[in-house]
């Protein structure tokens, strides 16, 4: 194992290296990069014009259009809302305060079938919330947007927390003594620093909102042309024995992904930055 | 509350503070607290209005639906609860979820492990290409999880005519169900370890070599006490996910009622058979599993930060 030496930067005394190494390099091939492969050799073996035709027909980029269209929007209503939880729970305090930081992290512990059925269920038209509401949200593209928004509200407030926790007071005081309002302070002083934490949560949220199925399925009524996502495209296309047009979807929507993990590991880094550190 | 007020009250501190920067807003703040407070903190009504707003969000989108789970579940009673979840497909839906998250855990642990070894403790060459490919499963959709692993092992599969050959079954049979699973929650663990290792340095393992350890000692007396926690707490969400996993067994599980059913795919049947009350009794136990996880993570994180805290203090 002189080979994996060679890759050490510095001499180090520990040792387990070369296993530690190893091991993680073979499970990592062997359980995501050698299956990832596959879908994209899987589309080799399409031709061109057969692979466009795929991932071009109508309801495909109409599914294409109601997920990054709901995804969006809702990890827009997440950046919103997400900042305020997060001021709110590293700067007041409030009864209950420590109960509502656990229940943040509620949609990364709930499975998403589960909370695809008590979303249905709130806002379909007897429901709790549903019953409320003058306009449909079940079984509409509304309640995909509704899904969406469960699925992606901590990754806004998680991020945005330990940054706010990390702002000097002494910012704040010397911008306060130079005669800037609070307002001022907070849109010319606060918010540049937090911008790159918020659209990394924002970009958090959307890409996972984009992957999202088990929780969208149940309130979607997934009508083909208005309210089908695009992973319950390729769901259907591989229940027709279609395993091309399914993985050419596939593929769309991994070169999407990683297109955003690449940006969202350019913001996390211009986060460090902005902070110093 | 304007800027201009706050910076003219504590007048005698704060005019010479250009003089001596940063001690002097520190002393105003002691001296005079109510205007400096007021100058880096909102006015009451904004405080409690942005409370309110906080909170009306997280009712809605949280709580209300978290309530919604119970409440659905117990709507025609006990006895159709317990029905329900003592049923015999229940019952086999919720061994399988048992046995896939008890062998995809094992495997991403001793993963986790490797991989947040070498990367903490070693300075190595396409470490951070390496950390970005630990990161993927969290970004591939769980429906694009399970179609790979069809593609690798289905029928029309890179392996399925040889599998067929051999009788073996991976797809529409547990062990694809348990390969989803580990592929869902492959980085949960590493993730939890990789900071806080790569915060704790590599001195005290380095002390250890030097008084003559070997190598699984030093992992067993000196980093496993130190990420004890953390570990915890991977194991906690990776557990939680595998539970929970829906789109990726649901590609690959193929729906054979009291075989290849696990907890959530057993809800989806009950509710798309308009069995509600029986379909949310199941979705109870794993929002009463979310719950658990929540408390722990709660627990575990208060745990991590004073042990942090005593390590910074004992520095």
């Amino acid at each position: 194992m002189v080979f994996s030496r060679a890759l050490l930067k510095r001499h180090s005394v520990l040792p387990g290296f070369d296993l530690a190494l190893g091991f993680t390099l073979l499970y990592l091939g062997f359980v995501v990069l050698i299956p990832l492969s596959a879908a994209f050799l899987k589309t080799f073996t399409m031709t061109w014009p057969a692979f466009w035709e795929a991932v071009t027909a109508p309801r495909v980029l109409a599914s294409y259009r109601l997920t990054f269209g709901a995804s969006f929007g809702a990890a827009l209503l997440n950046a919103v809302f997400g900042l305020v939880v997060a001021w709110v729970l590293v700067r007041y305090e409030f009864p209950g305060k420590r109960f509502v930081d656990a229940l943040v992290d509620l949609p990364f512990a709930l499975p998403t079938a589960v909370a695809g059925i008590a979303l249905t269920a709130l806002y379909s038209h007897n429901g709790w919330i549903g019953q409320a509401l003058p306009f449909k949200v079940s079984f509409t593209p509304l309640g995909v947007f509704v899904a969406l928004t469960f699925i992606g509200l901590p990754f806004v407030v998680r991020t945005l927390q330990p940054v706010l926790e990390d702002l000097h007071k002494e910012i704040e005081e010397a911008a306060a003594t130079l005669g800037a309002s609070r307002l001022q302070t907070f849109t010319k002083v606060i918010f540049p620093i937090i911008t790159p934490a918020l659209l990394t949560g924002f970009a958090l949220a959307f890409a996972r909102a984009l992957g999202e199925y088990g929780s969208v399925i149940f309130i979607a009524g997934n009508m083909p042309m208005v309210s089908e996502i695009t992973p319950l495209l390729i769901i259907t296309k591989l229940e027709q024995y279609d395993y091309r047009g399914a993985t050419a979807i596939a593929v769309v929507m991994l070169v999407a992904a990683f297109v955003l993990l690449l940006g969202i590991n350019a913001l996390q880094a211009w986060t460090r930055a902005r902070q110093g550190k | 509350m304007t800027g201009t007020a706050a910076s003219a009250g504590p007048a005698p501190t704060v005019a010479v503070a250009p003089g001596a920067p940063g001690a002097a807003p520190r002393t105003g703040a002691s001296v005079a607290p109510r205007h400096l407070r007021s100058a880096v903190t909102e006015p009451a009504w904004v405080k409690w209005l942005l409370v309110g707003i906080a909170l009306a969000f997280l009712a809605l989108f949280l709580f209300v639906p978290l309530a919604a789970v119970f409440v659905e579940a117990f709507k025609k009673g006990v006895g159709v609860y317990l029905a329900a979840v003592t049923d015999p497909d229940a019952l086999s839906a919720i061994r399988l979820t048992l046995l896939a998250a008890g062998i995809s855990l094992p495997l991403n642990v001793l993963f986790g492990v490797a991989a947040a070894w070498c990367i903490a403790k070693f300075d190595f060459h396409g470490k951070s290409v390496l950390l970005t490919l630990i990161d993927l499963p969290f970004s591939v959709s769980p429906v694009i999880a399970g179609l790979i692993y069809v593609l690798v092992f289905g029928l029309q599969g890179w392996f399925g005519e040889w599998l067929r050959d051999h009788d073996l079954k991976i797809i529409f049979a547990v062990p694809g169900i348990v390969l989803a699973t580990v592929f869902i929650t492959f980085p949960f663990v590493a993730r939890e370890l990789i900071p806080l290792m790569q915060a704790q340095g590599t001195e005290q393992e380095e002390a250890a070599r030097v008084l003559g350890a070997n190598g699984w000692q030093i992992f067993r007396r000196v980093t496993l006490p130190n990420i004890k926690w953390a570990l915890l707490y991977g194991v906690i969400l990776c557990n939680a996910r595998a539970m929970g996993e829906f789109g990726a067994v649901s590609v690959v599980s193929g729906h054979i009622r009291g075989q290849t059913n696990t907890m959530p795919l057993h809800i989806e049947i009950l509710y798309n058979e308009y069995q509600f009350a029986a379909s949310f009794a199941v979705a109870s136990l794993l929002a009463g599993l979310a719950l658990v996880t929540l408390v722990l993570k709660f627990i575990v994180e208060r745990r991590v930060r004073r042990e942090l805290a005593v390590q910074e203090r004992s520095e």
